[in-house]
């Protein structure tokens, strides 16, 4: 039982982020109708602006201490960041201690404008083109994104940590009546399930309770008959592709500290979003979320001893497994719409 | 009175004859200059460096590039000559390579077997190159080594940990500098009985591939030996990047320590993961837990950032053993590119340098006769102590560092403290140890 709850609370974390990407990425497919392989960089994108402001908030002048030297035997040079300079060394460090939370605010508008210019400058051109097209123009711009990150930032992983309140675990057990160390999760980790949850509310609640999201959900319906009705559907379209992509960088800013962001990591995100998005049905958001909390929990828990020593190998097959088995038994999806992706 | 009967046919009878008399002797001049593959006949020779350019280990790479380039700067004769000063043998005055300047092309690895294969044989059948070295992974180095052994040239290899790259897997053609899992083990396991008892009860997390099986086998062996009980053994994929499901079920199966038998990426992200479930703080079977990452990179550490701190751990080198050559290599590499060199640079750098005085003795360039030179070969002033290039297995005898994440850095490069320098007796084994039985050297092959 304990290690069954311990799976699941595992699996809310990865489930969290599959949901925000695959969100996203249903969002433009509902939307433009494109299959963006460039979705993981974006969520790169996003942990590397966690990683930038880290930087920025440590940009520092270099003083001589003469009693120390580095290791050429040179006297050493000692950084002292601007930040703590400017607003005393205690106030100075609490800044830059929570620079992965402020980069919240930093991330929106670079991804909003990332997207914006995404959209306008590359993608809108491969709306009437075969999703083939789209497939690897998009994978090209991915693969463009993360060569470029990895020339400023270089291949290895940056540690960019949550901010000291947060490091630690709870111990779920004693609450639940287990022993102590039974059942433990990272606080870190519970942040970010309730960012996610509140992002995946928030996004919804736009589409739900506004004009904007109304029109938006109209235009997926039916684009031709709102387009009829006079409302300039495309330029709202690109709005959620600025919408998505933020979602995205987001999802990426808070896992910066879970996982040390490198170049890499969209790809590592991509392609699982991609069987999440499927698995819960082409252009359906609630079938997204649905799906990337339960391919996450799933995939928690065939990395378990038991479950391993019975089925070697399980944990790097199963989200496929279940896309099988789902498309075998429901072709659209958990909660696919009829008609996508279906002419 | 003869008469000269000159026709076509007859012309051309004699022509061809004459032509093939007058090329018999340049045939056999062509073979003879080749006697070995990419014999170099010109004025200089070509070294092929193939390391990941692209891909994960990328820095890594790139360390090993820098060390590489001032290797043949040093060998031409230019910069201050780094450890060609300390080098115990002195055969090598900085006129290149038996008197040929020394160039070089590179490959990309991108830390692929098939890729690092395909960049090795690009260089030695197009680029002519004489010798292959580099890498930074077991895979790409136990690859490359069997198709050098097939092509006839010396492979020298970088950063590979394996057993098996000098026990099951070891060529004729192939030599290992850098130490491996077995002495890693054996270094590490007194340091952790001193500092942790030897009542411990070990979970191993293990990255599923050829350097994490022998890594977990050896880290186990030697830990067993000295009381310790293995609890259990997991492996993890080598694309897995978040190893929370793994790390959350540690606590809970009696275990007191974690043994990350991960390297790169893996390893960042494991230790990571592990920190963050807080098992550094946590206290099991009435003991604080305590997590081992047994093969330790510089670079690699900066990767998982204060994590690492109060960590033990084994490497090759490190820039802050004071000496003679590891003072004279830093010098050298950090004047040049304004930081100190990882431990894979130190590795590659030695390997160029042992390659060239190794031809230099032999006063031959054909693989046999290099090989013979390294075989058995001892040397010191290369910033390991004296050393030994086993013959029977081609690998490196040394001291190995155990060393531990350093609580109080001063810089960003003073992440690891050295505990202790463990002498090479220590952590030398016998030829037809256990953990290295299954293969044989072979025959050399010079192309």
């Amino acid at each position: 039982m304990d290690a069954i709850l311990l799976q699941i609370l595992n699996g809310l974390d990865k489930g969290s982020a599959y949901a925000l990407i695959a969100l996203g990425l249903t969002l433009i497919f509902g939307t433009l109708g494109v299959v963006n392989f460039a979705h993981g960089a974006l969520f790169m994108l996003g942990a590397f602006c966690s990683v930038t402001l880290s930087r920025l908030l440590t940009l520092s002048f270099e003083t001589i201490d003469e009693t120390k030297t580095d290791f050429l035997g040179n006297p050493m040079k000692v950084k002292t960041p601007y930040v703590e300079a400017w607003f005393g060394p205690e106030t100075g460090a609490a800044i830059i201690d929570w620079a992965v939370p402020l980069s919240i605010l930093f991330a929106i508008p670079i991804m909003i404008s990332i997207g914006f210019a995404m959209e306008r400058g590359l993608i809108k051109h491969f709306y009437k083109r075969p999703h083939a097209d789209q497939i690897l123009v998009t994978f090209g711009l991915a693969i463009v994104l993360q060569e470029i990150i990895k020339y400023f930032f270089g291949a290895n992983p940056i540690p960019t940590p949550a901010p000291d309140v947060f490091k630690g675990s709870f111990d779920f057990g004693v609450l639940l009546g287990f022993d102590p160390n039974v059942i433990i999760y990272p606080y870190w980790r519970m942040v970010y399930f309730l960012f996610a949850m509140i992002i995946i509310g928030g996004v919804f609640a736009f589409l739900q309770f506004t004009t904007f999201g109304m029109v938006v959900r109209a235009g997926m319906a039916d684009r031709e008959t709102v387009g009829l009705l006079g409302i300039d559907i495309d330029k709202r379209f690109t709005m959620m592709f600025g919408l998505a992509a933020a979602v995205a960088g987001l999802a990426g800013v808070m896992y910066a500290p879970i996982n040390s962001p490198n170049y890499h990591m969209g790809m590592d995100f991509l392609v699982l979003s991609f069987v999440v998005v499927v698995v819960g049905g082409m252009g359906s958001l609630p079938g997204a979320v649905l799906a990337g909390f339960l391919l996450g929990i799933l995939e928690s828990f065939a990395s378990m001893t038991w479950v391993k020593s019975i089925l070697p190998g399980i944990d790097q097959i199963i989200i496929y497994l279940v896309a099988i088995i789902i498309l075998l038994t429901r072709p659209r999806g958990l909660m696919g719409r009829k008609g996508v992706m279906e002419d | 009175m003869s008469k000269l009967n000159v026709t076509r046919r007859g012309a051309l009878k004699s022509g061809a004859a004459a032509g093939a008399g007058l090329a018999l002797p340049t045939i056999f001049t062509a073979s003879s200059a080749n006697a070995f593959m990419n014999e170099p006949t010109g004025s200089s020779v070509t070294l092929g460096f193939n390391v990941p350019q692209t891909g994960p280990y990328a820095d890594e790479g790139a360390d090993e590039l820098r060390a590489y380039e001032l290797a043949v700067e040093h060998l031409n004769g230019g910069g201050d000559g780094g450890m060609l000063n300390t080098f115990s043998s002195k055969v090598l005055d900085g006129t290149g390579i038996l008197g040929k300047k020394v160039e070089y092309v590179t490959g990309d690895t991108q830390t692929k077997s098939d890729a690092a294969r395909a960049s090795a044989k690009s260089m030695i059948e197009k680029d002519g190159a004489i010798m292959i070295t580099g890498g930074s992974s077991s895979g790409v180095a136990i690859a490359v080594q069997g198709l050098c052994q097939e092509a006839g040239v010396i492979f020298m290899a970088g950063l590979t940990h394996s057993n098996d790259t000098t026990g099951k897997d070891k060529k004729a053609n192939g030599f290992r500098h850098f130490f491996n899992g077995y002495m890693s083990g054996a270094a590490l396991a007194p340091v952790l009985k001193n500092a942790y008892g030897s009542d411990r009860k070990a979970y191993h997390l293990t990255a599923d591939y050829t350097w994490g099986w022998t890594q977990q086998e050896s880290i186990a062996a030697a830990t067993e030996a000295l009381g310790w009980e293995t609890v259990n053994n997991v492996l993890t994929p080598l694309a897995a990047t978040d190893f929370s499901s793994y790390i959350a079920p540690v606590l809970n199966s009696g275990a007191d320590v974690l043994v990350l038998n991960h390297y790169g990426g893996n390893m960042v992200n494991s230790l990571t993961n592990a920190v963050q479930f807080g098992l550094r703080e946590k206290q099991v079977n009435g003991k604080n837990f305590e997590i081992v990452v047994p093969l330790y990179s510089r670079l690699m550490a900066k990767g998982a950032g204060e994590n690492v701190k109060g960590i033990f751990g084994s490497t090759n080198w490190h820039w802050s053993l004071q000496d003679e050559g590891s003072q004279a290599f830093v010098k050298s590499f950090g004047t040049k590119y304004g930081f100190p060199p990882s431990q894979a640079a130190h590795t590659c750098y030695v390997q160029t340098l042992l390659y060239a005085d190794a031809v230099t003795r032999a006063g031959s360039f054909a693989p046999c006769d290099v090989a013979a030179a390294l075989e058995g070969f001892e040397f010191d002033g290369l910033g390991n102590g004296p050393t030994l290039y086993r013959a029977e297995d081609h690998q490196c005898f040394k001291d190995v560092l155990v060393v531990k994440g350093k609580d109080n850095p001063t810089s960003e490069f003073d992440l690891l403290e050295i505990v202790e320098i463990t002498p090479a007796a220590q952590v030398t084994y016998p030829v037809d140890h256990p953990m290295f039985a299954g293969g044989a050297l072979g025959e050399c092959n010079n192309g």
